[in-house]
């Protein structure tokens, strides 16, 4: 039997991690059929068509999906799952807010957030906020698979040329209601995908220095991090927490500035590609993890590194 | 209307977590274990809901073995009213804990049920929404504020693209996000009173639900440790590793 991918979308276009969930239902099976639930999506339901490792799309509008509600795709899903052995879907608030439902509908015990297909039936995945890992292996006759994005590559946006298939919609659920989106318009990029997070500490000493900090996320088109420590002192508001108790970040590059590196914050950062600490304390635990620790003042570092930085002839982007 | 939280007895956040030799867990033998930490902010908010006058009475229920009253007992010094241990032992899935939850939900019948957006041992993410399917309530996940209107919540969900308002008929299932509030600290005389407070101990196989587990866990493994890095001088050092050598700038 096929995989069954719910695809994420905004009715006008794919989300991105919808590229990166297909590559891991493509490692499950190759035989991958994609469901997009919405209204007036036939733009992504196209788009959805196009990705190379999709067989075939299977669309599904009302007025009642336009703004994916759970409650009203949940349904749809449980119905169609009859004919896949696999459910996938990205383990963002998307895919973590949808995926259960249709889990216990089906009576089947999801596998959440996985890092790799290590057998159709057989995932690895993080526990413990990423200190630990487990292998676990599904006996459920059809599986609930989410999927960590950036364990994934996007697959190919085109090269494919699946059909398009048109399926009934459900009823709409009458005791959720829909009111309003508030997206955070930015030119900054979102900490859970940003490429570059500059982070700052306690070191920090106030909420005023954390402007260093946002200098440099500026320069560097960052994401602005920042420990627990700094966010309990009142530094800088709790969205921006990385941490086992805040966001899990994966950037190619994380700046740790006057982060001492506790327990709980390694937790939500140490799976970075590149991991850089500027620290006065010598003997700080963040240095265990960085790939490049600059043992110095702050104060002093921070615009020197903007000086550096302004030296260049180019930053990527 | 009546408030029904689930907490949750888990590994403290501050705790840095071991993996067994032998590959079959983490080491939880003389480790730090505290409530959740989502669950603290749900214990919260349904207790500051009671305090406005809003809500009649506010129940806390956790499923787990001998030791886990202990997060109950917690949730009374903080203002919860009665408690309730739904006493099992071993690997507990999010399904048969919402199996469990759905038990006492039909006999409880509280409006609203909350409880944290996910454990932190675990890391699953998914009682609160399998628990809605099982009872086809509304579910409002990730919410960092609840507004509560006569027989309706208006709350707001953290979703990564910002900020999401639904509005939800009760009853209804909510789950908390650490943002929704700031826990209060249990006071010495709360915590003596809490002792008096009623906790009811129900035995997990006398609910009649199927929990065993479906999932088998053949390893757990310490994560790939990170080859050591460098420190370098100074600042230009820094920036020009960062472009020649990682080539992430």
């Amino acid at each position: 039997m096929a995989v069954l991918l719910i695809a994420e979308h905004n009715n006008k276009e794919l989300r991105p991690f919808t590229l990166n969930a297909a590559t891991a239902a493509s490692q499950i099976d190759e035989d991958v059929h994609a469901v997009i639930i919405g209204q007036n999506s036939a733009e992504a339901a196209k788009q959805l068509s196009e990705l190379q490792v999709v067989k075939k799309v299977l669309s599904v509008e009302a007025a009642h999906y336009e703004n994916f509600t759970a409650e009203n795709f949940a349904p749809v899903i449980v119905k169609l799952a009859e004919n896949y052995s696999h459910i996938v879907c990205s383990a963002n608030t998307f895919g973590k807010n949808l995926m259960p439902r249709i889990a216990a509908h089906l009576d089947t015990s999801q596998v959440s957030d996985i890092i790799k297909v290590i057998s159709p039936d057989t995932f690895l995945r993080p526990i413990y906020a990423g200190n630990a890992f487990a292998t676990i292996k599904s006996s459920d006759a059809k599986k609930c698979v989410t999927i960590r994005p950036t364990s994934f590559d996007p697959c190919d946006s085109s090269g494919g040329s699946a059909s398009i298939e048109k399926v009934e919609a459900g009823e709409e659920f009458s005791n959720t209601k829909f009111i309003k989106r508030e997206e955070i318009k930015s030119d900054r990029p979102e900490l859970g995908t940003a490429r570059i997070v500059v982070s700052g500490g306690r070191g920090m000493q106030s909420g005023d220095n954390f402007k260093l900090i946002t200098e440099v996320a500026d320069k560097l088109g960052a994401a602005i991090g920042a420990s627990r420590a700094a966010v309990d002192a009142g530094y800088i508001s709790n969205d921006h927490q990385v941490g086992q108790t805040g966001k899990v970040v994966v950037p190619d590059l994380y700046i740790a500035i006057g982060i001492s590196g506790a327990i709980q914050h390694l937790a939500g950062m140490k799976e970075s590609k590149i991991i850089v600490a500027i620290n006065k304390d010598g003997e700080a635990p963040i240095f265990s993890v960085a790939d490049y620790g600059l043992e110095a003042d702050l104060f002093e570092a921070i615009p020197q590194f903007m000086e550096e930085l302004n030296k260049l002839n180019t930053i990527q982007k | 209307m009546k408030i029904l939280v689930a907490v949750k007895r888990v590994i403290d956040y501050n705790v840095q977590i071991r993996v067994k030799e032998d590959g079959t867990g983490v080491v939880t033998d003389n480790v730090k274990m505290s409530t959740n930490p989502p669950d603290d902010n749900a214990i919260e908010e349904a207790v500051k809901i009671k305090e406005a006058g809003k809500a009649t009475e506010v129940v806390a229920v956790t499923v787990g073995e001998e030791k886990a009253q202990e997060t109950v007992r917690k949730a009374l010094a903080v203002g919860a009213d009665r408690g309730i241990h739904v006493k099992a032992d071993g690997i507990l899935e999010p399904l048969a804990v919402s199996k469990i939850l759905q038990k006492i939900v039909d006999k409880e019948k509280p409006d609203l049920v909350f409880m944290g957006k996910q454990a932190i041992d675990d890391d699953c993410n998914q009682t609160g929404q399998m628990l809605s399917a099982l009872l086809n309530w509304p579910q409002a996940t990730f919410a960092s504020k609840i507004e509560v209107k006569d027989n309706k919540l208006e709350v707001t969900r953290e979703i990564d693209e910002g900020l999401e308002t639904i509005e939800i008929n009760v009853p209804a299932i909510v789950t908390c996000d650490l943002r929704l509030n700031e826990p209060r600290y249990a006071s010495l005389p709360n915590i003596m009173k809490a002792k008096k407070k009623p906790i009811e101990e129900i035995v997990a196989s006398d609910l009649g639900v199927d929990v065993s587990p479906r999932l088998e866990q053949l390893k757990v493994e310490e994560p790939p440790k990170r080859k050591a890095g460098i420190k370098v001088a100074n600042v230009a050092e820094l920036v020009q590793k960062l472009k020649n050598e990682a080539k992430v700038i």
